[in-house]
């Protein structure tokens, strides 16, 4: 880039270009979430992978009957839970990296936040149905 | 969105070959970076014929005689060359390091490619523009602050206390690291980069230092201190052998650490 290709020139100092409206005071929690969740899917990974394999090939009956057991539908729960949450929070980074335009930025990061809790909601109730046989 | 291609004022179009030393009997090519403000063109890159038994080993030094023997208009930073002033970082071969550090035989195959450090505003050929890079520095408060009252002689620190700052304190600020991160490119406005952020825990880590949660409360932002994704550009390109993604890595660790 060119020394006249700098965006948005202004008269601001450079260093209250940098320090802009301040720090957020926020991200750690974000950040942590995204650690506990991360280790959570690990862990979950194996139970949830046997947990497939064991659904493979049966109608939904079998399903239903499998299911049914308290550890694998909790099991099946929390790996819902921390794979929305963490889906949240990585989607949400990739748009503050890449989305400049603050409106597209917002629109983006508020449908990403419907998504994520829609498909927590929809899989959950799935669950919960098969497990509960109704 | 971001930017993944440069603007078409900074593209690079042809460039000149000079003419091979007369009486010359090793040569080396050098491929440099060439754009002149004040001709309204665009980037090019031109080949020149250096003399090896006639200049030192290092890329600074084949620049330095680029200048002197062929092209005086060629523009670069150098100041100590010794690798402890960071006037000379540029991208040597597709590495951001020190033109004065990096041997020229170090670089195997065909010509030494010079460019600029990627991603910032170009001065005049392989001078770049790091106003916003010096700002960030300024933005970390470099400096010890304190609100005891200052002892009569010194303030006093351990040994054990003075050994955690080895590998921070180092730094030259050549802009190497920052300007080696994919983060930085797309978000340098708000992202304060490697280097600035290894400057932070440099003092966040000062056992002297009172302001330490001030600190901290100042890089808790989402864009300042988290856009780092420990792509580890930054550690791979330090020519001091630091290891900034690592010195983030410590300041996110304090950030849980007061949460939790």
């Amino acid at each position: 880039m060119s020394a006249t290709d700098t965006p948005k020139r202004s008269m601001r100092t450079p260093l209250g270009r940098v320090r802009n409206l301040g720090a957020a005071h926020s991200g750690t929690s974000d950040f942590w979430r995204q650690r506990i969740t991360g280790v959570a899917m690990t862990l979950l990974m194996i139970p949830v992978v046997v947990i497939v394999m064991m659904l493979l090939g049966r109608n939904q009956a079998g399903a239903a009957q499998i299911l049914g057991s308290l550890p694998i539908a909790v099991i099946l729960l929390l790996f819902i839970a921390a794979s929305a949450w963490h889906m949240k929070i990585g989607m949400q980074v990739v748009i503050e990296d890449y989305v400049h335009n603050e409106k597209l930025k917002l629109i983006a990061i508020m449908l990403n936040n419907f998504f994520s809790v829609a498909v927590a909601l929809a899989s959950t109730y799935a669950i919960l149905k098969l497990s509960s046989g109704v | 969105m971001v930017e993944f291609a440069l603007p078409k004022n900074s593209k690079i179009t042809g460039g000149k070959t000079w003419p091979k030393p007369a009486g010359a009997t090793e040569l080396r090519e050098f491929k440099v970076y060439r754009w002149n403000p004040d001709d309204g063109k665009n980037p090019s890159v031109d080949t020149y014929y250096v003399d090896t038994n006639d200049c030192g080993p290092m890329v600074l030094d084949g620049l330095i005689w680029i200048k002197n023997h062929i092209d005086p208009s060629l523009t670069f930073r150098r100041s100590c060359r010794e690798g402890v002033c960071g006037s000379c970082a540029m991208n040597i071969d597709g590495q951001n390091t020190l033109a004065c550090t990096r041997s020229m035989h170090d670089v195997k195959d065909g010509a030494v490619k010079v460019n600029p450090l990627p991603h910032q505003p170009v001065v005049k050929d392989l001078v770049p523009d790091l106003t916003n890079f010096y700002a960030q520095y300024a933005s970390v408060e470099p400096w010890l602050k304190t609100t005891s009252p200052t002892p009569q002689k010194e303030w006093r620190q351990s040994h054990q206390d003075r050994e955690k700052l080895d590998g921070l304190y180092e730094c030259i600020l050549c802009a190497c690291c920052s300007t080696s991160c994919p983060s930085y490119w797309w978000n340098s406005e708000r992202y304060l980069g490697p280097a600035a952020l290894l400057q932070a825990n440099r003092w966040v880590s000062d056992s002297r230092d009172e302001a330490t949660g001030e600190r901290l409360d100042n890089l808790e932002d989402p864009f300042r201190l988290y856009r780092c994704h420990t792509i580890m550009n930054c550690a791979k390109a330090c020519p001091k052998g630091l290891n900034p993604a690592e010195a983030i890595a410590e300041l996110k660790l304090k950030m849980v650490e007061r949460q939790i």
